[in-house]
């Protein structure tokens, strides 16, 4: 059957049509139309909604909430959203950044899905019409949620969200792997709380819970990180792609992992 | 299947076409409208090479349904010539030697131009940030870059 | 740029007028306007788009294939097997008499490598073509495969390429190229130091920016004119003039514009099977890779090995060199029994060294055949015996460019293949080098000259 794209101006007629077989939602296009370029026949209908909430910024105090929508661009270039700036900015090239959205870059397959790994330290929650979910929950069970994600929405991080991407060609490649870490600091240094996730170390974004769990008492030191760069890789499951193998992932992960800490 | 009209203006000239629903922009500019100054070099969003410019901001035609374009404006590559005189850029690409097989080249210089039309005076840095979408295989981009770089600096000339 | 004049000054007339001088590219104008015209920027009304079912194995046998509900598939026109190939087993190189046969452009009874053409699918549009070749079933019996060069030379290694019968190409010389000066046995015996190392590489793809295709047009009088990117022209309409066994003055090849090639766009690949399509339909045929083919289907350069066993002496002479060399062909010759000749003539390298052994194996695996790209044959070569001549100098314990002037050949030596040495610079490029790199090297040696013996 022939590709043919179907357009809802509101997310409840768009999430009916979903329901139909060979039905995928169309964000940028960056995955889904290139799915179909490359010959993936399985989709035959994409499914759009224009309904203006999904492109809708709120920033009130520190509680952010970005509509699916929205793209790398305009996440990059917002006044209020500084912090995520460097995260947005690691997608694509400039073109891809003015295509590809907040919701697709969720369903990004390894080794792409670098913004939601900056989501997942936040601790985002995502929201469908069904109600909302904890981002990792959600990402846990991407590959069955067949609902539009409207928005994400999180915290704005009081000392900012550290943010790394490690690719071979500069300044721009597909990553070998992304770190996105939010830390808390007592006043005597020592971290009281550690949010660190990891890009291209599993087929999809995930938590470093063993280094997070490693790094709190511990001062932001080359000895007091070096329990939790041991630990870095536990749980990991690095995809083998042309940009890196498996083997080569978990070897560097200490390394730029530590750097990002010491920054 | 039955078509389904689309209308936008293409370096601004009036198009309208009856095409498939789900046809790519590149498709339609290419096989449907005769533009055939975007390329299709990956179909995947890696290469550049189809990167037309839609209402001032750079896209990949590749991965852009021509559908989701209607009213919109839409520049390329063959259409910044104007009465036969070479836009800076293109004056720049070719005395910098920053062409060789030519087929990233279209692509190259729509992800340029929207660096000049919002950053006049850029780094080396930014241009080298703005083209970071596109790959050419054969120059090793430096005459690209130069390229840039030059006719920025030509076009800030112009205007003092 | 800045042209030095004062080498070989006396060797030629001062009238260099075009080296030196910026001049416009005659190609520029068309590639900054988007006016080029590379193959794919023609489109003719009722074309047909081809798409290909591949080998999902890297060897296995073809017990049956079934097209009847491909062939049913809304938009499908026809579907082509081996046996709509007139003469179905080729070679590139026939054309200067290298053979064997050894390739199919369907596979038949047989697939040698993953992603081999096996079933060809025209419909009237991609998608379909797509829809379609996902119905194609073919049944296959996997074989044993080989990856590993020095495993398929094994006795006992499954045949990669029957037509064949052995995994290596046999030339004229036996089971390699083989170059033999001197003694280089006495050589080692004689040397203050001998160094063998080892060199591998991978195959790389050329990964040019417009992909490999054709499109094909039937011009109503049974004459076919073929847009294609091809870096060969008249070799492919040549190589397809003998597969589709057809006159060459029915074919009519437009090209020349090339979207990045880069030596991979020399096999001929998709013009053969595009023309035939474009006769047994009547319609226009367009074959082109999707970025996926060509990072996969197309022909990288070949995985090479290099052993090179050095004798040398204290005061940098080297006395002895032997160098065996590999070339991973893939399932199929291609370029390749070329590209593993050319390094025999390449190696000893620009040295000039009185004993020299030169052996150079192209050998079958059930990988993506391999084939020419920007100086293959002599490229990891180069790269091998240079690390090599770093290695020696620093074994000898002398500075790395020292060490070359040393060995550089100079007109009038003698080559290992019995060719006395003509038009030799490499003295001159590296006292330029010199120069430029600021890595100063002895007076005697900025004062040595390519044809002046002892100075």
């Amino acid at each position: 059957m022939a590709l043919a794209l179907q357009t809802f101006s509101t997310v409840k007629d768009a999430n009916a049509a979903l329901k139909a077989a060979g039905t995928r939602y169309l964000g940028g296009g960056t995955l889904v139309v290139r799915g179909a370029n490359e010959g993936d026949v399985s989709v035959s209908s994409l499914i759009r909604s224009t309904e203006p909430a999904l492109s809708a910024i709120t920033v009130s105090g520190d509680n952010v909430r970005i509509g699916a929508s929205l793209t790398m661009a305009a996440i990059a270039g917002h006044p209020n959203l500084v912090a995520l700036a460097r995260a947005a900015r690691a997608v694509g090239g400039p073109a891809i950044r003015n295509m590809a959205t907040v919701g697709g870059n969720l369903f990004a397959p390894a080794p792409y899905g670098d913004f939601t790994v900056a989501l997942l330290a936040l601790d985002a929650i995502v929201s469908t019409e069904g109600g909302e979910k904890p981002i990792e929950t959600f990402l846990a069970k991407r590959q069955s949620n067949h609902a539009i994600v409207t928005e994400v929405g999180f915290t704005l991080p009081a000392e900012g969200l550290r943010f790394l991407k490690v690719s071979r060609v500069k300044p721009k490649g597909v990553s070998v792997l992304s770190i996105a870490a939010v830390l808390e600091q007592a006043p005597d240094g020592t971290v009281s709380s550690a949010h660190i996730a990891l890009g291209c170390m599993a087929d999809r974004p995930m938590r470093a819970k063993a280094a997070e769990e490693a790094l709190l008492g511990r001062k932001l030191t080359s000895d007091g990180i070096a329990p939790a760069l041991a630990v870095a890789s536990d749980g990991t499951s690095p995809v083998t792609d042309p940009i890196a193998s498996a083997w080569y992932r978990n070897e560097v992960l200490p390394v730029h992992l530590g750097r990002l800490l010491l920054a | 299947m039955a078509k389904i009209p689309v209308q936008f203006t293409l370096n601004g000239a009036e198009k309208a076409e009856f095409i498939d629903s789900g046809t790519t922009l590149l498709h339609a500019l290419r096989d449907k409208i005769g533009d055939t100054s975007p390329k299709g070099g990956c179909h995947q969003g890696t290469c550049g090479a189809c990167s037309v410019i839609i209402d001032g901001e750079l896209r990949l035609s590749c991965l852009t349904l021509a559908e989701t374009c209607n009213g919109a404006a839409i520049t390329t590559t063959s259409g910044l010539s104007q009465g036969g005189v070479l836009h800076p850029l293109q004056r720049a690409f070719l005395d910098a030697f920053a062409t060789q097989c030519g087929f990233c080249t279209p692509g190259m210089i729509m992800a340029a131009k929207v660096l000049l039309d919002h950053t006049p005076d850029p780094s080396r840095d930014e241009v080298v940030e703005a083209l970071s979408g596109n790959i050419c295989r054969c120059t090793g981009y430096e005459p690209i870059i130069q390229a840039v770089l030059t006719a920025a600096r030509s076009n800030s000339q112009n205007a003092a | 740029m800045e042209l030095r004049k004062s080498y070989f000054a006396d060797q030629r007339k001062d009238d260099l007028h075009e080296i030196g001088q910026p001049r416009p590219r005659s190609d520029s104008p068309g590639h900054v306007t988007g006016k080029t015209a590379y193959f794919a920027d023609r489109n003719f009304p009722g074309m047909l788009h081809l798409k290909m079912v591949r080998s999902p194995y890297h060897h296995a046998r073809i017990r049956s294939i079934d097209t009847s509900e491909a062939q049913m598939h809304p938009g499908v026109v026809k579907i082509l097997t081996a046996k709509d190939v007139p003469h179905n087993v080729y070679t590139i190189l026939i054309l200067i008499q290298i053979g064997p046969e050894d390739e199919t452009v369907l596979a038949d009874g047989k697939v040698r490598w993953k992603g081999e053409a096996v079933v060809a699918v025209l419909a009237e549009t991609e998608r379909a073509a797509q829809e379609a070749t996902a119905k194609v079933k073919v049944d296959y019996e996997v074989l044993p495969a080989v990856f590993d060069m020095e495993e398929a030379l094994k006795p006992g290694a499954p045949v990669v390429n029957e037509y064949h019968g052995r995994n290596y190409y046999l030339y004229d010389s036996g089971e390699c190229r083989k170059v033999r000066f001197g003694d280089v046995e006495a050589g080692f015996a004689g040397a203050d130091h001998v160094l063998e190392q080892t060199y591998q590489s991978s195959p790389i793809e050329h990964a040019p920016t417009e992909t490999t295709g054709c499109i094909v047009a039937p011009e109503g009088n049974d004459r076919f004119t073929c847009y294609t990117n091809t870096q060969a022209m008249f070799f492919t309409l040549d190589n397809a003039s003998i597969i589709l066994q057809m006159p060459g003055n029915r074919l009519h090849f437009v090209g020349g514009t090339v979207g990045g090639g880069f030596g991979g766009k020399v096999d001929v690949i998709v013009e053969p099977i595009a023309i035939l399509g474009a006769k047994l339909t009547g319609r226009p045929v367009s074959f082109i890779y999707s970025r996926e083919e060509e990072m996969q289907i197309s022909s990288p350069r070949a995985a090479e090995k290099v052993v090179i066993k050095d004798g040398a002496m204290k005061d940098g002479r080297i006395v002895a060199r032997k160098v065996t060399g590999y070339t991973d062909a893939g399932a199929y010759s291609r370029h390749s029994p070329y590209g593993a000749q050319k390094g025999a003539g390449h190696y000893p390298g620009p040295y000039t060294i009185p004993n020299v052994w030169i052996d150079t194996y192209c050998v079958y695996t059930n990988r993506t055949p391999s084939s020419a790209m920007r100086g293959f044959g002599v490229t990891i070569g180069d790269f091998a015996l240079e690390v090599q001549m770093d290695k020696l100098a620093r074994l000898i314990g002398m500075d790395p460019l020292e060490f070359r002037f040393i060995n550089a050949y100079r007109d009038g030596d003698m080559k290992a293949h019995r060719q006395p040495t003509e038009g030799a610079a490499l003295i001159e490029c590296m006292q330029e080098a010199s120069r430029a790199a600021n890595w100063p090297v002895a007076e005697k040696f900025m004062a040595m000259s390519s044809y002046a013996k002892g100075a």
